[in-house]
């Protein structure tokens, strides 16, 4: 078989992008190679680790588990953007002073988990926070200083 | 691993997608929210010849109430579901397991029809669909039918649904003033498949069963209705000893299946467990309604 390829028109971190594409090509791989948006990791690749996340039209979802030719259309953020516009950048802050990062691996898609997270701005306690990022693994930290650095962003931004 | 070769086609109506499903049939799958299909695809565990993609088909989407049922669409994602006013009003069954189905990045793309049509034994919506007495609407190029869940679940990713249909719709009675719906599962990680779980619906009149659903999952090939412990309760007032009595019935109903995660006796042990969790705690909503 053959293999078939379909040209996409997508935005990505604000700019808008036309590319031809296999179609069998998952979204993170198109953001990885054919953008060099390497943020994103690729870990599991079947839908387990997390470590892939992007924000695809306000939401966070498996960037393995999704073709790039179905986000024709669609609005994709990558870490990299979401770095950019500084919306987590007081997550980001909280991640380095509590260490809660070790080899860095699950960082990115941790940090994209918790972007929805924060976005809500609904007051969660530990068992909710941990319950919210269980579909993200990281291998190092024991995931505690993961959740200190969340619960205290969380509450950072609920008060003010 | 990377996805094999497919073809792929992105549906612009549900006629278009039933007529790929009638002129391709087994070499076709339709790709809803992925979730399911897309792992198995990445593990080169199935092969299709080609991707009928859905989900730019709104009309498949969207939760309604219509009289005294709700009709919750194929494409509607489970995040969505959760979401839901009219869910947590009218199908509480549904809202309690919401938070069980995945992690939070695959209830924003999986779809509710997607996890009844795959049909996998461990899933939450297929056991709540069942113990709620709902109804499946299938649709192919010869027109729409009707499938009762109870007809439904076959086996092991088995179905009543045949290669050229596509379920459209999923249509649930509302709870009524006298129902009383528990849900429970056991995984070894939050969000993970169940290890054992129990969707129970019941109705309760003066103090008494007057019907019950008890339906169990992540134990046998589908979801199952136990009748045995069903005929322990009905008549009764829910107590402890009651309870019992239906925990033991459950070595007649069940006969789970044994894989790495559990064996077959563990998970009837697990189910037992549940079962007179999931009646106290029903005992305690008859007693605050």
């Amino acid at each position: 078989m053959s293999e078939e390829t379909l040209q996409i028109t997508l935005t990505v971190n604000g700019e808008q992008v036309t590319r031809m594409v296999p179609v069998r090509q998952h979204l993170v791989d198109f953001v990885r190679m054919d953008l060099g948006l390497t943020g994103s990791h690729l870990g599991c690749e079947h839908g387990v680790c997390g470590a892939c996340s992007l924000r695809v039209d306000g939401q966070v979802v498996r960037g393995c588990l999704m073709l790039a030719v179905q986000a024709h259309g669609a609005e994709v953020v990558t870490i990299e953007g979401l770095t950019d516009t500084g919306e987590i950048a007081d997550l980001q802050e909280a991640f380095v002073n509590r260490n809660a990062l070790q080899c860095g691996f699950c960082t990115p898609g941790m940090l994209m988990t918790c972007a929805e997270l924060l976005a809500q701005a609904k007051l969660m306690d530990r068992a909710e926070i941990r319950a919210f990022l269980s579909g993200n693994y990281c291998r190092c930290t024991g995931f505690h200083a993961i959740v200190d650095a969340v619960e205290t962003t969380l509450r950072k931004r609920l008060q003010t | 691993m990377k996805a094999p070769k497919f073809s792929y086609v992105r549906a612009d109506s549900v006629e278009q997608a039933i007529q790929l499903l009638a002129l391709h049939g087994d070499e076709a799958r339709i790709l809803a929210g992925g979730q399911s299909l897309m792992p198995t695809l990445n593990m080169r565990l199935s092969q299709p010849r080609l991707l009928i993609d859905i989900n730019r088909l709104d009309v498949l989407a969207g939760i309604s109430l219509h009289g005294n049922r709700v009709r919750i669409g194929a494409l509607t994602r489970h995040a969505v579901v959760a979401s839901s006013p009219i869910i947590v009003e009218h199908l509480p069954l549904i809202a309690e397991a919401m938070p069980h189905v995945g992690h939070v990045a695959v209830r924003n793309r999986g779809t509710f029809g997607g996890s009844i049509a795959l049909a996998d034994p461990a899933a939450e919506m297929p056991a709540c669909i069942l113990a709620l007495d709902a109804t499946l609407v299938l649709q192919s190029t010869a027109g729409r039918r009707e499938v009762r869940a109870d007809d439904y679940f076959h086996g092991l990713y088995e179905t009543a649904q045949w290669p050229n249909e596509l379920l459209v719709e999923v249509l649930i009675p509302v709870q009524q003033s006298t129902s009383v719906s528990v849900f429970m599962e056991l995984a070894r990680r939050h969000g993970d498949f169940a290890i054992a779980g129990i969707a129970l619906q019941l109705v309760v009149e003066r103090d008494i069963v007057a019907d019950a659903r008890l339906v169990y999952f992540a134990s046998e090939d589908k979801p199952t209705l136990a009748h045995g412990a069903r005929a322990t309760i009905v008549g009764h007032r829910i107590d402890e000893m009651i309870a019992n009595a239906a925990a033991s019935a459950l070595e007649n109903d069940l006969s789970p299946m044994t894989n790495p995660q559990a064996s077959s006796k563990m998970r009837l042990h697990l189910q037992r467990v549940l079962t007179r969790r999931a009646l106290a705690l029903a005992a305690d909503r008859v007693r605050r309604a």
